[in-house]
């Protein structure tokens, strides 16, 4: 039995089967990107949100949070903070966080933003919840 | 040991050690900021912490990797290695370019940090476990691109076994997938969909090549098993890594933007990821179990043994528990995740490369194996580590279901850190198993000091 299984017979499924799912892969992610247009909400994006988007990466919100799921598991998911604090409730608890802290919690540190940087951010935030995600999460607290 | 530029894995093994002491103290930070919120806020706020953390989980096993490859492609393809020198050199660069990394995360604050390197050149930075400034992420592309220069051209002036080219597409593919980290569209769900490229297509693709390939020639120096049968069972376990994992990258697309198809590609695909962990395990048992030669040094087998058990747990059986969509749609992004990272990681890589370490280095200090005593308590750290990451991981699946019921699956959903009040008791369970794991890796670094003096008969 073992002795008609070789080891080259092996090696040949190890390089076709990987060149093939790859291959696959290849397809299926084309095929995304042809329907990404309808799903991710591209043609809305301004510079914004773009704006705000970079906000949310320098400041490391990834750290604390997830987005879509994605993320750290410290802080609340923020994909669909809108529908949970609306817009003002939003810039209100970001500009409210105390800098030191709040004494035995977990608490968001104080960014010191500009109204224009809240702005963006909450627009990136509205711009997330926007998205097609087959409706994740479940409910409205993430 | 056979060729005396072998001696180069020796700093890198030495320095991953380091970095892992570093990841692990950070860890217990993290797991204490859960339960005590305010703890050395805001002087390292739970991002920076956890950032050192991961951060120096990659560097560390990247460091192992790089130890791994020096050690095993000179002696696997029977010459010298084309450069010791750049080895040592890229070695330092790394080194430095880490810990200057370590100490930018500490001492400035991140959006100074990404302002300061050129963030606004390329923006790279701010995406989870890529948070690297640029010139970091451009030091990581030079020292893999020497790296992988120094090691192809060792192996094409000497013999080109399965076990080394395993090893070499695993490593080409790291540095291949990494370049997706200087992908940044505005488009979120595109930044998204590419960022799995370097995550998913690491630890779940290339990365396992570099696991089996280690495995396959740890097995064949301590058991003695014929060549021929160790190297066809890496084939067929990298093949099921490969046709698994590459399709199994779509459990990531369920709920980020992407089309509902990767629900029935991702759940079908990624459901097998198993398989090739399963194969792992079995392969090391049977070829323990059909040595022709008894290693003195046991306990490079038992971590051998150890990471195909614990990366199948892991990364296979944790793993599967949430990669089902339907099932998903609950825990994406709980503590389910958490408790599924942490086993993988520490089955599957933190454990092979203690596993090459343990094996390599004692040749590297001029000996076959340690002495009995120190076999003893290297045991005893294997044993510590290895249970305290299991206790950790249930604690934090306990965590994530309760989390999932209270948050995401009631008919009254509670917020989110209410719910996280309400399971606090878990968060403590695991700070404690923490501490345990700290104390096994105390017990294994000394390890390395006692006992030296004892001959070993092999």
């Amino acid at each position: 039995m073992s002795g008609a299984f070789t080891k080259s017979m092996a090696r040949n499924i190890f390089y076709g089967g990987t060149v093939f799912f790859f291959l696959l892969f290849l397809a299926l992610s084309f095929d995304t990107h042809t329907q990404l247009p309808k799903r991710d909400m591209r043609a809305n994006i301004t510079p914004q949100i773009a704006e705000g988007k970079k906000l949310w990466e320098v400041n490391n919100c990834i750290g604390c949070h997830t987005l879509l799921g994605e993320g750290a598991y410290f802080a609340p998911e923020l994909g669909n903070v809108i529908v949970r604090y609306g817009e003002e409730g939003t810039k209100a608890f970001i500009q409210a966080r105390p800098k030191e802290g709040i004494p035995g919690r977990r608490s968001m540190p104080q960014f010191n933003f500009t109204d224009d940087q809240l702005n963006a951010i909450v627009a990136f935030l509205k711009h997330v919840n926007s998205i097609n995600t087959n409706n994740w999460p479940p409910n409205s607290q993430g | 040991m056979q060729y005396k530029s072998q001696a180069v894995a020796k700093p890198y093994f030495i320095a991953a050690i380091g970095l892992f002491v570093g990841q692990i103290l950070f860890g217990l930070i993290l797991g204490l900021q859960y339960v005590l919120g305010d703890f050395l806020f805001p002087a390292i706020p739970f991002n920076v912490a956890r950032m050192v953390h991961t951060n120096l989980l990659i560097v560390w096993l990247l460091f192992g990797f790089m130890g791994g490859a020096y050690y095993m492609i000179p002696e696997e393809s029977e010459t010298e290695l084309f450069s010791p020198k750049l080895a040592l050199i890229l070695f330092w660069t790394f080194l430095v370019a880490g810990a200057l990394t370590i100490v930018g995360y500490l001492l400035v604050p991140y959006a100074t940090l990404a302002e300061m390197t050129g963030n606004n050149l390329v923006e790279t930075m701010g995406r989870e476990f890529l948070e690297q400034p640029l010139p970091t992420k451009l030091g990581i592309v030079v020292v893999a691109l020497g790296f992988l220069f120094n090691l192809t051209m060792t192996m094409l002036k000497g013999k080109k076994t399965a076990i080394s080219m395993v090893l070499m597409i695993g490593l080409w593919g790291l540095a291949v997938f990494f370049l997706f980290s200087f992908y940044n569209p505005v488009n979120v769900v595109l930044d998204k969909f590419f960022w799995w490229w370097t995550v998913h297509l690491w630890v779940e693709g290339v990365w396992e090549l570099i696991l089996g390939s280690f495995l396959a020639f740890v097995l064949i120096k301590t058991t003695g098993v014929d060549r021929e049968v160790i190297e066809k069972w890496l084939y067929v376990i990298v093949t099921l890594t490969l046709i698994t994992g590459i399709i199994g990258t779509g459990h990531h697309y369920f709920w980020i933007g992407t089309p509902e198809y990767w629900q029935w590609w991702g759940s079908i695909f990624s459901a097998l990821e198993p398989i090739p962990f399963f194969a792992m395990t079995v392969f090391a048992f049977n070829m323990v179990n059909r040595r022709r030669r008894e290693h003195p040094n046991k306990a490079a087998v038992l971590w051998a043994l150890g990471t195909g058990v614990m990366a199948f747990l892991g990364a296979g059986v944790w793993g599967f528990l949430h990669t089902l969509a339907p099932v998903n749609y609950y825990t994406h992004g709980t503590q389910i995740t958490a408790a599924h990272g942490h086993m993988a990681f520490y089955g599957a890589y933190a454990m092979v490369n203690l596993m090459m370490i343990s094996y390599a280095m004692p040749i590297l200090r001029g000996r076959a194996a340690n002495s009995n005593k120190s076999q003893v308590l290297e045991m005893w750290s294997f044993w510590l580590m290895t249970v305290a990451i299991v206790f950790i991981t249930l604690f934090l699946t306990a965590a994530g279901i309760l989390q999932v019921w209270l948050q995401r699956a009631s008919d009254t959903p509670l917020p989110f850190m209410v719910a996280q009040d309400k399971i606090a008791i878990f968060y403590w369970m695991r700070e404690w198993a923490g501490v345990f794991f700290l104390i096994g890796l105390i017990v294994y670094i000394v390890s390395f000091f006692v006992g030296g003096d004892e001959k070993e008969t092999a």
